[in-house]
């Protein structure tokens, strides 16, 4: 029987040489003559490991890494066996940054071949599907409202009112549509989803047309992920081969069809009627709401837009009930979050946990402190519209309602962190410029006041009658808080703001 | 009208045939053109224009909108940078510093040889391994000025 290895081949582990590893794997299994049956699999999110090899043996899945090709040949012999190495760190699901999760929307991610609809269905795939097709729709709606699942995108809007709005509202056509547009820095959950797991995102967009009686659905995918759109598309094909989706789903006379549009480097297109727009062919421009596109959205008509981790998250709720799901998490922040550890970690990956942890578990438990070495000095969550957080904010627990207290958000769970070589000032000054790069120009506040920001903020810099300019930025934040159309103008004074509350230092030592 | 710009023509009739019955179809056209062609010539706007039943103001206005779209040939390669949070907490600002320097251009500029398009990139999505970098097709995480330097070398010498 032939020895079951597993490299990824997720985008993370390819920029770390995960095709070379697989490949020189190939090579020396040939060239010893030893049988081996090599998976593509996803990524386990470990990415300070990748590539990261695995063997099957009789006790499980046994992990090794960094493996990189050079250290093919040195490692074959213990690799083939499970046996102990240097690069070994015995069974992969005995690691504690593994061990100590609770996955349930990643459950199956960096355990199958993403590909593999037989990998799928053994792992429970389709079990939510299934259920749906013998629920009326308002009993989907309901299981998804009682399961408590909020928007996972960042602005956390109850999913099930969203789908009952839609599914109450008479057209001849609705729509379902996933916001893939993952711009925010630190955040990479909805690329796994889409290249390890795809299927997953498929069942919970078809659950969805299901549950609101619509029959097409996009997803809305960056330009930036070429690998997530062309496993999308495979992952289509297969699933309408196979009778999961199109004309006539699992022979229920139930439609849905799917098609994957692909964005253009636009980052306010992950605002939903922005990227309406560019669906539709046009400028990425922001509509005024109302109405809402859950009533007037996409080519005029009601549509459901979530965003990947929303609809992934649907699988199971359905395939276990909405009580299981409900059981995670704190207060009204139901469930878990795939939390996204970036920037100068130790350890950085994906780490799915109920809400309710603090920051600094997140930190120093999974993330294992700074990479460098150095004092953690400010963390940005929730992407680059989100609040820096300093060390004395550690505390706060991952929840919606408390990071809100705060000023702060919990948004699509991007965590990235800084150490004391950070200029804060620089920090805020990059917000203002990235708002005035990618702003539509459709609202004042935002076009202008993220242009007139960054001049603000350079003469802070350069100690130009720092005091007055810091009463000027603080003036035009609160301009742009309150009067731009969308979060891009309206949050971008969180980064800033925090930035100048708590670190003055870095911009000049007047706090006012 | 040069043989090049006939298979460019007849490229484009293909593309706008393909799209005819999508809805929504000017982005995907326009993707698909830049691939084929590597940029969007102001020649195909009037004819992409006309498939959509749009003026050209508002197809050069799409084009005109995403960062991605370009109306002028690139450079033989293309290195992009991310410029975003993440990658500046792992050494991207000092990582593109360094790329100025070597190549002689700064961002958005081509290399003096004209052979190396330096631009600016906001998020790959591989936020944990940073700093990231993507030449050409190929995404590569944890790139320190030599490994930089590396990689430039190796597609000069791939020509």
């Amino acid at each position: 029987m032939s020895i079951r290895l597993f490299v990824p081949r997720d985008s993370a582990a390819l920029a770390l040489g995960a095709d070379d590893t697989a490949a020189a794997l190939a090579a020396e299994a040939q060239r010893r003559g030893v049988d081996i049956e090599l998976v593509r699999n996803g990524s386990r999110g470990l990415f300070w490991l990748e590539p990261l090899a695995e063997v099957q043996t009789a006790r499980g899945r046994v992990a090794y890494g960094p493996v990189e090709a050079d250290d093919v040949a040195e490692l074959f012999d213990a690799l083939i066996q499970g046996a102990e190495h240097p690069l070994g760190h015995g069974l992969t699901e005995e690691i504690p940054y593994l061990k100590n999760q609770e996955r349930l929307t990643f459950a199956r991610v960096g355990i199958t071949d993403p590909l593999s609809l037989a990998d799928y269905q053994a792992h429970e795939g389709f079990a939510g599907l299934k259920r749906a097709l013998s629920m009326d729709s308002a009993a989907i709606v309901q299981e998804v409202l009682d399961s408590g699942l909020r928007g996972r995108g960042g602005a956390a809007f109850p999913t099930g009112i969203k789908w009952r709005t839609v599914a109450q509202a008479e057209a001849a056509q609705k729509y379902v549509v996933c916001n893939a547009d993952e711009g925010d820095s630190g955040t990479y959950s909805d690329r796994m989803v889409m290249e390890d797991d795809p299927f997953m995102l498929i069942e919970g967009m078809t659950i969805a047309g299901i549950a609101v009686g619509a029959t097409q659905g996009y997803i809305y995918v960056r330009s930036e992920y070429p690998h997530s759109f062309d496993v999308l598309n495979q992952a289509i094909r297969l699933a309408e081969d196979a009778g999961f989706l199109g004309e006539n789903i699992l022979a229920s006379g139930k439609r849905f069809q799917l098609e994957v549009r692909k964005a253009a480097g636009a980052y306010v297109c992950g605002e939903e009627t922005a990227m309406l727009e560019s669906i539709e062919g046009k400028r990425g421009v922001v509509r005024a709401k109302p109405p809402l596109p859950a009533l007037s959205g996409l080519f005029g008509q009601p549509t459901v837009i979530n965003n990947v981790i929303s609809l992934a998250s649907v699988p199971v709720i359905l395939a276990r009930g909405a009580a299981f799901y409900a059981n995670y998490g704190m207060g009204r922040s139901k469930g878990t979050l795939p939390f996204q550890l970036a920037g100068n970690l130790k350890y950085g990956g994906l780490v799915e946990k109920a809400f309710g942890l603090t920051l600094r578990e997140l930190l120093q438990n999974f993330g294992g402190g700074s990479a460098s070495g150095r004092p953690i000095r400010a963390v940005q969550v929730g992407g680059p519209l989100g609040a820096y957080l300093p060390e004395s904010q550690f505390d706060t627990p991952l929840d919606y309602e408390a990071f809100a207290a705060l000023g702060a958000v919990v948004g699509h769970g991007g965590i990235v962190a800084f150490d004391d070589t950070v200029d804060m000032a620089e920090q805020a000054r990059y917000a203002m410029e990235f708002c005035a790069i990618e702003s539509c120009g459709k609202c004042t506040p935002c076009r202008i006041g993220s242009t007139r920001g960054v001049e603000v903020i350079q003469r802070i810099q350069k100690d130009e009658k720092r005091p007055q300019q810091i009463g000027l930025l603080r003036d035009l934040c609160d301009t742009m808080l309150h009067g731009s159309l969308c979060a891009m103008g309206g949050m971008t004074p969180y980064p800033v703001l925090s930035a100048l509350n708590h670190f003055p230092e870095d911009f000049g030592g007047a706090g006012e | 009208m040069t043989t090049e710009q006939d298979l460019a023509q007849a490229s484009l009739q293909a593309i706008l045939q393909t799209h005819q019955n999508q809805p929504g179809a000017l982005l995907p056209i326009l993707h698909d053109v830049q691939d084929a062609l590597g940029f969007i010539p102001d020649w195909a706007v009037a004819d992409i224009a006309k498939a959509l039943n749009q003026s050209r103001a508002e197809v050069h206005g799409v084009i005109t909108f995403y960062h991605h779209f370009r109306t002028t040939p690139p450079a033989q390669h293309t290195l992009q940078i991310c410029q975003a949070e993440a990658c500046q907490a792992r050494g991207s600002r000092e990582l593109t510093a360094h790329a100025e320097q070597v190549l002689g251009c700064s961002l958005h500029g081509q290399s003096a040889d004209q052979r190396i398009g330096l631009e600016p990139v906001y998020c790959l999505g591989l936020c944990s391994t940073g700093p990231n970098i993507q030449l050409n097709d190929k995404m590569v995480s944890r790139v320190d000025a030599a490994k930089l330097d590396r990689l430039l070398a190796s597609v000069k010498e791939a020509q």
